[in-house]
């Protein structure tokens, strides 16, 4: 794509040093983030999709987490070797985060006016004032009823969707280049979560902002991304335009997990099919497809070596894929 | 058709009172976690049980189970109502009634190997002398649940830290399975689970049903996962149920508002689908059920309210054959006017 391209990361590393050994959480995990682009990350628990985005923001805790190698370069500028100082004006302002659970990410004494006021006017020179003001209007802008006198009150006092979006509205008031939302609908209903979703959707295209989202609910990212990297085991096995990851899933991974969520809208016969096995365990991962023991398609040359990835240029978009029936 | 009725639940209600006090505790209010449930489990079937949390769908099982005493209500299970039973009595009649919870890691004990979390069943049972089985039979019958359940029996010393989520979840089925229960409620089985595993525990549970011929009340807030393993399918709000029916016509054409506005908000895994339908998004959140409701419990969030909506609650009504709602959207003039 000929598109600027504004978040750039390049195979980045990140291992937690454990008694049992090195655990490759992330383990040379490339991709890139155009501008207003939607990004979807998928995989399972323990695949290594959350690491990646606290390694983005060096959120990582040290020790027993290193991030040993790699580059994260929004707008060329490469945020690993940043002092730590100069990533003060990155964090929360260039770049913001949606967590999870908002309970423990908003802090349980400080009222959400404190929250917020706090934040705009660190980074954008804002007055007091201002700066309340400021936090009304994104307060409004995320459907949150009555938000002049709302403002004043305590997490405690919000449920846990109007919470999420508190959380948003603070990550949207600096108005940063690149959101990247960690799961952030996963402890919400299904109807707070549409709710939710919309909000976030219509919000990142108003300010223009690339979100990057973080779920291991495909339905979540079918909806909202414009295109889809799927992790495994710490590595991106695969990645594509939305479209194209559903129609036709290359890797045997990506496509066991479409094919094994129920379908509310298709009737798939009597038996879901499954992935058989688990996950494999992180320590010491040989280098050979992590995949492989739960894989239909295994060939001995998956035992022995990790596939180099294949890239294809299909019209405007690439996909890639980490498989050797491709190679 | 007649079905045979293995359990009902006849306005079933569990409230938690709410204490003040520091010394003298008084009641000062209530948490309707479960306001009038009527609900029939027919024999062999799978009913569905979905809504948000803290609609009262667990609450249910667990008075079901007669873990919580029902505030008041019955539970029959084959004529008998597990309500007014002696403890004696209700320990006999509950080994038909197993159940598998939610959290995989809360729901065994840390500290007991694998072989003793599936024998205590049996163990409670043979101890009150209800049970005759040698401990010979006792160890053959906890290997044969555990391949059965898909762990390998060299597994049996080994510690619930040992095992992932999904095999975890493996050994509470096996534990539900030793005393050959006829009904087994699972309290959102998967919702811990990846989805790769889920869809394994799933098969498990479909194939486990067949081959004992058990009967399921099968929670869950993921309505394709309902979809899936249900015959019958309840949609539970604020403690009540407000549409009950079978799955394909439910699925088909859901009635409530709130049904509706609930399968419209569940995301579908295909861009294609989910770029072009419409939602409905509710407005608000669910109220806090510690207030004694006189209107329609959806009322407020239903964007079709009218005014006979406010002033009663309305009762399941079948509108179509094994079809149940409750909203007088679908009360004819004149079972409305008789309300009045």
């Amino acid at each position: 794509m000929s598109e600027e391209k504004i978040l750039q990361v390049e195979d980045l590393k990140t291992y937690f040093k454990t008694d049992e050994g090195t655990v490759k959480a992330v383990d040379g995990v490339s991709f890139s983030l155009g501008r207003k682009e939607s990004l979807g990350i998928v995989g399972e628990s323990g695949s290594g999709k959350s690491v990646t985005n606290q390694s983005l923001l060096r959120l990582i805790p040290s020790p027993p987490g290193k991030i040993v190698g790699g580059s994260v370069k929004l707008e060329g500028v490469d945020i690993l070797k940043l002092p730590k100082s100069k990533l003060r004006n990155i964090r929360g302002n260039k770049i913001s985060m949606i967590f999870q659970d908002p309970m423990t990410s908003l802090n349980p004494f400080l009222k959400i006016s404190t929250q917020m006021i706090e934040t705009i006017m660190l980074h954008q020179h804002e007055d007091k004032k201002t700066a309340r003001e400021h936090s009304i209007e994104m307060l409004r802008m995320v459907g949150l009823p009555k938000p002049e006198r709302r403002i004043d009150n305590y997490p405690h006092q919000f449920s846990g969707g109007m919470r999420q979006r508190v959380m948003i509205a603070m990550a949207l008031s600096c108005k940063p280049q690149v959101l990247i939302a960690d799961e952030p609908t996963t402890a919400l209903d299904v109807t707070i979560q549409a709710q939710i979703l919309e909000i976030m959707q219509d919000l990142s295209d108003r300010l223009g902002t690339a979100l990057i989202m973080i779920t291991h609910d495909l339905g979540v990212v079918a909806g909202l991304c414009d295109r889809i990297a799927v992790m495994y085991a710490g590595r991106i096995v695969e990645e594509a335009d939305t479209e194209s990851l559903f129609e036709e899933p290359k890797h045997p991974y990506t496509q066991g997990l479409i094919s094994s969520v129920p379908r509310l809208d298709k009737k798939t016969g009597k038996k879901l099919s499954s992935i058989p096995g688990q996950p494999p365990n992180l320590i010491d991962l040989p280098d050979c497809c992590p995949f492989y023991p739960r894989c239909p398609h295994v060939m001995d040359i998956c035992k022995n070596k990790y596939p180099s990835e294949v890239k294809t240029e299909d019209g405007s978009s690439t996909r890639r894929v980490s498989c050797w029936l491709y190679s | 058709m007649k079905h045979d009725v293995l359990l009902e639940t006849k306005d079933l209600k569990m409230h938690f009172p709410i204490e003040d006090g520091i010394i003298f505790k008084r009641k000062v209010g209530a948490i309707r976690a479960v306001d009038g449930v009527d609900l029939t489990l027919r024999k062999g079937e799978t009913l569905g049980v979905v809504g948000e949390s803290g609609c009262g769908k667990s609450t249910t099982a667990r008075a079901i189970s007669q873990l919580y005493q029902p505030t008041s209500g019955e539970v029959i299970f084959e004529g008998t109502d597990l309500t007014k039973l002696s403890q004696f009595e209700l320990l006999k009649t509950r080994r038909q009634i197993q159940m598998v919870f939610q959290d995989p890691y809360a729901s065994l004990n840390p500290r007991m190997v694998v072989n003793d979390i599936i024998r205590e069943p049996l163990d409670i049972y043979r101890n009150r002398r209800l049970l005759d089985m040698d401990r010979k039979e006792m160890e053959a019958k906890v290997e044969n649940l555990m391949e059965r359940v898909g762990l390998s029996r060299y597994f049996k010393n080994r510690y619930p830290h040992e095992f992932s989520g999904g095999q975890r979840q493996r050994i509470g089925i096996a534990r539900s399975l030793a005393l050959n229960p006829r009904v087994i409620l699972a309290d959102e089985p998967v919702s811990a689970l990846d989805v790769s595993i889920q869809a394994q525990i799933l098969n498990l549970f479909l194939e486990l049903q067949e081959e004992f011929d058990l009967t399921y009340m099968f929670i869950a807030h993921d309505l394709s996962v309902i979809e899936y393993v249900s015959n019958r399918v309840a949609v539970m709000y604020l403690g009540k149920v407000v549409e009950i029916a079978n799955s394909k016509s439910l699925y088909k054409q859901p009635l409530h508002p709130y049904t509706k506005a609930l399968f419209s908000a569940a995301p579908i895994p295909d861009p294609k689908v989910e770029r072009t339908r419409k939602r409905i998004v509710l407005e608000g959140d669910v109220p806090a059920p510690d207030q004694e409701r006189f209107g329609c419990y959806f009322y407020d969030r239903c964007p079709y309210r009218m005014d006979v909506c406010k002033k009663n609650v309305p009762e399941l009504l079948e509108v179509d054959t094994d079809h149940k709602v409750a909203c007088y959207l679908y009360f004819t003039q004149e079972q409305k006017s008789r309300l009045n």
